[in-house]
This record gives structure tokens, sequence and C-alpha cells, in this order.
């Protein structure tokens, strides 16, 4: 069903009484003081503020290139979006250190975190045959997919077998990933988005563009005008409690009638054949429990040995990507309800081909905090859309190119290469430097075509505005701690020039440039 | 070859070299205090829910009547309390939308986060603790435990169908940073702290 059949009830927004009067301040608690958790609180946009078209993203033409620069340039033109965005993720960053801090073996956990990942990844096979009949054991069917489109068809598979014509879906990379929406409507499945952030997404038929926050690039003047257009609410009230309240009100009669629910998955369990997911909406409980029929499509990767390494990466999951010490609802789907069909699908779509990729395989370790994205000095100024892929950001910049080196070649040159997405990633992924480990690759591969345009032009275009790009790391302890020198510096680098830039020590620049660059030849 | 054989058998010829032992878990000392009680309500504040004391044994539910009182549909699933809509009836979950309070008892919960666990034997529909508008759950101050660590070291996790930890309301901030509860669940949650009842003997 679609928002078509919405009785005028539901299409009108009529409110749920106990909605609150328009007002621009986020929930209060008890004593009256303004809450902070689980999510970010960004300085409100003034309701009178002018409008200012949402950019859009990355021009994505089959398998050319993607140029990341082009869609930043849009991005840094529209300076609503851009200081929202900016303002909102470095809140988000500051929170997660706050929340880092108040953990004394917060660096102990990261180090568990990681080698718990590897011993995993490196006996994924043994784990999954674990996972699989413990699953089986507690009455759940498995399925394994190769590939996206294995994916997309199994699912059908199910749904077919059960009659189904609608789905509702928690958010998931894994279902962006391959293409899930879109095949299903191929198949006249309807498929309803159950994330707010995500499905605001939908309705303006656009991919999410952060891990955890889909709509982060978003305004509510956006919002209110994908909401005026796709579900009839008031094109004049952009009042976040009104918009949300709105969604709920149009999507839950979407839930009720669902045939199926299918969910991502954060952590699966070997031991117990239990999916992990982790939200503050409910709304992956609301998939798994409310239809008659529920489907978990797990990346082979989020395989865990026991339910006692819960205890590590619950601990590190929500304080990386949000500041909040869990998020609202952690939940353990192992065996279906009484009457009832339950189906995990175990994905790979490239998984296994990464693991033996030497430099890169232990990107595989990812838990989607977006800790890496809120860091990252491109990716708050250019928004997650500029790079035309499912993953953004640092972890994207490794793992797109793993799925495409063509289309995603110039994406590792998209990164100041300061170094900061590694410093606050929970499983200690080396990220700078498999970026780094990319461009080279690429180089030596010829498949930088941007290159002759200027080298990093990409990071180029997103900090070739000083002043705001020094806005953008007013937090730091100094531009310098952050500005990458060789990027600053290289003469083959077009926008270094044309700025000026905080003094550093040219000698360690040269000492840098000559190791790294020169023995590479003029083209690295 | 099956998907399933095809991708066992990439990941073993993919493994990469060397030893990677699985670490052992060390006990990780508590952050909170040893008043877990207050330990635990503040943590939950934070998060957005209530935590009241139970009023007096004749009206323990005292301190939420005011929630009860507005309530047309209550769904409980606890002996104290007996609402009007009986759970144990209930053929589909989608049929407790029109539930305004729903009363449920946590296993138990987690003072380092705020958090209490049900699982679906507490919950009898699973459903109602995100269809229902608002959610009293009851909670025994000795069923509170100092962290998650200590959480899944219970064996809950490994024996329910479903479980699962709630901490606060449904929340979204997605609309420019703007946190509202009641996303899609739960537009308010309020643990009132009250002993189990013992069982028969
Ligand atoms: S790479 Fe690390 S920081 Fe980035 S999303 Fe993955 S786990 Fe988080």
């Amino acid at each position: 069903m679609s928002a078509d059949d919405l009785t005028p009830r539901q299409t009108e927004g009529v409110l749920h009484p106990e909605v609150r009067a328009p007002s621009d301040e986020s929930e209060r608690g008890p004593g009256g003081e303004r809450l902070q958790h689980a999510e970010a609180a960004s300085k409100p946009i003034r309701a009178d503020a002018p409008r200012e078209p949402q950019p859009r993203g990355a021009k994505v033409r089959g398998n050319r290139p993607i140029d990341q620069a082009e869609a930043a340039e849009r991005f840094l033109a529209a300076p609503m979006h851009q200081k929202a965005h900016d303002e909102r993720l470095w809140d988000v960053r500051r929170k997660r250190d706050v929340a880092a801090h108040g953990i004394p073996e917060w660096e102990e956990l990261r180090e568990l975190a990681s080698q718990i990942k590897t011993h995993t990844l490196t006996h994924l096979d043994r784990y999954l045959e674990q996972f699989e009949a413990a699953a089986q054991a507690n009455g759940v069917h498995v399925h394994w997919a190769e590939d996206g489109a294995d994916h997309n068809r199994i699912v059908l598979d199910i749904l077919r077998k059960h009659g189904a014509k609608s789905l509702v879906k928690s958010k998931s990379m894994l279902t962006e990933e391959c293409g899930f929406r879109h095949f299903m409507a191929a198949h006249e499945i309807d498929v309803i988005e159950t994330d707010l952030g995500e499905r605001i997404q939908q309705l303006d038929d656009e991919e999410p563009s952060h891990v955890v926050m889909p709509a982060v690039h978003k305004t509510r003047l956006d919002v209110a005008e994908v909401f005026a257009r796709t579900l009839g609410t008031d094109p004049d009230n952009d009042d976040a409690h009104y918009l949300a309240e709105s969604q709920r009100e149009t999507t839950r009669p979407l839930i009720l009638k669902a045939d199926a629910g299918l969910t991502g998955c954060n952590f699966a369990i070997a031991e117990t054949g239990t999916v992990v997911t982790c939200t503050n909406e409910g709304n992956a409980d609301l998939s798994g429990n409310v239809p008659p029929l529920q489907i978990h499509s797990i990346g082979i990767e989020k395989l865990i040995p026991r339910v006692e390494h819960l205890g590590v990466f619950i601990r590190l999951l929500s304080r990386s990507a949000l500041g909040s010490p869990i998020t609202q609802y952690t939940s353990h789907f192992r065996g279906p309800r009484p009457g009832t069909e339950m189906h995990m699908v175990l994905v790979d779509n490239g998984r296994s081909e990464r693991l033996g990729m030497e430099e890169f395989w232990t990107s595989l370790k990812c838990i989607r905090c977006g800790a890496c994205m809120n860091t990252c000095p491109v990716y708050r100024r250019s928004g997650g859309l500029s790079y035309g892929a499912t993953y953004s950001g640092p972890i994207g910049l490794i793992i797109d190119p793993t799925f495409n080196k063509r289309k995603y070649s110039t994406l590792p040159f998209s990164s100041t290469m300061n170094g900061s997405c590694t410093n606050v990633c929970p499983v200690k992924i080396n990220i700078h430097e498999q970026i780094f480990a990319w461009r080279k690759v690429l180089a030596e591969e010829h498949r930088i075509p941007l290159l002759k345009q200027g080298m990093m032009k990409a990071a180029g275009a997103v900090l070739s505005r000083p002043a705001a790009y020094r806005a953008a790391i007013q937090t730091a302890d100094s531009a310098l701690r952050v500005l990458p020198r060789f990027a600053v510096y290289n003469p083959a680098n077009t926008w270094g020039k044309k700025r000026e830039m905080p003094h550093a020590p040219r000698q360690s620049f040269h000492a840098w440039y000559r190791e790294n660059r020169m023995k590479k030849g003029q083209d690295a | 070859m099956s998907a399933r054989e095809t991708i066992l058998a990439r990941l073993r010829a993919n493994r990469p070299a060397g030893d990677f032992p699985l670490p052992d878990v060390p006990r990780f000392p508590p952050l909170v205090g040893d008043d877990l009680v207050a330990e635990f309500t503040e943590r939950l504040g934070k998060m957005g829910g209530r935590v009241e004391r139970a009023g007096s044994p004749s009206d323990p539910f005292a301190p939420v009547r005011s929630r009860l009182d507005g309530a047309a549909v209550i769904a409980s699933a606890v002996p104290e309390f007996s609402g009007n809509r009986d759970l144990a009836a209930v053929a589909m979950p989608t049929e407790v939308n029109d539930v305004d309070v729903a009363v449920v008892r946590a296993r138990f919960g987690v003072a380092e986060t705020g958090s209490v666990l049900f699982t679906q034997d507490d919950l009898i529909v699973n459903a109602v603790a995100y269809l229902a508008q608002h959610l009293i759950v009851l909670l025994d101050p000795a069923d509170i435990l100092v962290n998650v660590q200590a959480a899944y070291k219970r064996p809950d996790f490994g024996q329910a169908a479903y479980a699962v930890l709630h901490t606060g309301p449904s929340a979204t901030a997605d609309i420019e940073g703007v946190l509202i509860h009641g996303a899609q669940g739960v537009r308010s949650l309020t643990v009132l702290l009250l002993q189990r009842k013992k069982q028969a003997a």
C-alpha cells in the first residue's frame, strides 16, 4: 500500500493530542533540563531563515568515476546546509569524546573489540557454520546469498511464498548495498522505511547520506518541503515535532498492514544464532514484532563469537556513534514468535573477496558507528551524498573501491589524511593508512582520471575556503594539528597554492614528500 | 556449488595468514557507585525515562495514577495491576495498536545505562512494548545489575526467543537534531520501583 491509500485523516497529518505545541526546543527532562541523550542537538535554524534549496548529491553516471569534488562544490555553495551539517556532526563528535572519556577502560575496549573482530574474521567459516546450526536449532530458516542480487531474489521468494505484498523495514546499509528497495519496487512489493531519517530519504527518493543519521544533510525546511509534497503536511509548518508526529501518524497504518518485516543486523552471535539490532526509535522491533513474517538481512562480517562479547561492542557502539551510553533499544532476535516464520539471510556481496585483500581486509571489522564520518572535515563539509556511494566518509573511501574500482576510483582522494578517523574508530581500523594504500593501488593502475586535473582536487574543493575551514575545525587545538601538510604544500596540488595556510615547518613536509611521493614518480 | 559452499570456500581460501586468538574479556570495574537505584535513576533520566518509587502498599501505583487515569485502554502483563485489555487473548500483534498504556515487568535493570530487559515472556505480546503510547515498567530494585557486562552474563540472552534492552522511550533526532520522543514507539517510559511478588511456595 502507498500513501495514496491513506484515509484523509491520515494524509492530513492530524496530530495525536499529545504532540507538543510548536517549539524550537528538544525534549526536556523531569527537572526541566534539556535532554541530550542518544541523539545530537544542533542550533535550531530560525523558521524565518531564507529558504535555500537542498544541494543534491553526486551525479551518478553508470560506471563513470564519481566526481565528488563537483558535488562537494555544490554543497559548499549552500551555506545554510553546509553550516548546519558541519555543526551537527561536530556536536556529535564532541559528545563521543565526552562519552569515551567517561570510561577509564576505553582504549582497552577498543583493543578488545579489534581483536575479537580480527579473530572472528579469520575464522569466519567456522563461526558462520556455528551460527547457522544454532539458528536452525532455534527454528529459523537460514539462507545464503553470494551477492546483492541473490539476497533480493531470496527475500522476494520468501515474500511470494507467503503472498506478501508489503514489507516494513528498519534501516539497513546492507540492503542499500543490494539496491533492495528499487528491486522490490520493480516486483510490485511496497517497501516502507520505518526509521524516520530513512523514511525522509525514501520519500525524497534519495539514498541515506550517513550510516547512523540518514537525513543529516537536510534542514527542517527541506523535511517540511518533502512531507508537504508526499504526506500532505502544512508546507509552512517546519516545526520538527509537527513533522515527526505527522510521519508517525502516516507510517503506523502502513506498519499495521504490512505482510512482512525486515531488519538489518548490528551483530550476529555465533553461539546462540541471535541477531542484534540497535535503534533509537524501536523501529527494528516494530518490523520484527508486528507483521506475521520476519526477515533479517545479515552481512557475514557481523558475526561475533559469544553473547559475552556484546558486553564489549554494545558499550562502544552508541558512545562512538552519538555519544550516548547505549541506544534506546538493543534488541536480540533469536527465534520466531509462535505461529510465525523467521528467516535470516547471510549475505557475502564482496566480503569474502575483501578478506583476501592484504591491505584492506581489516576494514571488515567496521561496526558502522559513523564516528569516522562525524570527525572527517571533508565529510562534514561536503555531505554524504557527494560520495555517490552507499558508504561515504572515511570508511567509504576504503570499502567503496572494493565494490567497483573504476566508479569509486576518485574517492580515496577525498581525505585530508589527518588521521582523526583512525583515532576515533572503536574497532581500531587504520583508516587513513588504508586510504593512502588505495591511492597507491589506484595510481599504479592508472585509475585516477581526476588526478590530471589537479592532485587532491576532491579534498581541495572542500578545504579551499580557509575561513570556513578554520571554522569547521575551531574546536581542534590548532589548525596545524589537523591540516595535512603534504596536502597543503604539495607542489602538484593546485588548490594548495592559492591560499594562505598556517605556517608549518617546510622541512618536515619535504622529508615526508621525499619519502612518500618522490620515489613514486611525478604521477603519484 | 551452492552459495553457502562458495562463500565458505572463499573465506577459507582468502583467510589472512597469522594467528589471531580470541582475547579473554576481563571483568571491568563498574562505572557506577554502590547505590544502584540512584545510579539507575539518574542514567535512565538522561535517556528520557522516569523512575518513580512505588506508593503505599495499599496503592503502589499512586505515582503513575495520573498516567493511568487518562488512559482508555490499558494492557497489563503483570499480576499487580489489572488492565482492561487481556494480552493473553491477543491473536495478532496489530490488535494492541489502540493501547494507551501498557504495564509490564522488567526482568532486570542495568545501572550503567538505565536500561531494563524484557523477554517475550515478560511482554506476552512483544509488539505492545512499541505500539502502546506509554509504557509503565515494574522493576524490583533488587534486580538492578551494575553494568552492561553483567547483563550479558545473564542466561536470558541464550534462552529467550526475543530479548530487548529498553533505555527510555522511542527517540529520534533525525530532523535537524531536535530530540523528539515517540518517533515510532512509545512516547514515554516510566519505571516504577516495586518489589516482585514472592512466588507462592
Ligand atoms: S570505520 Fe570505525 S569509525 Fe568508521 S564507521 Fe566503521 S567502526 Fe565506526
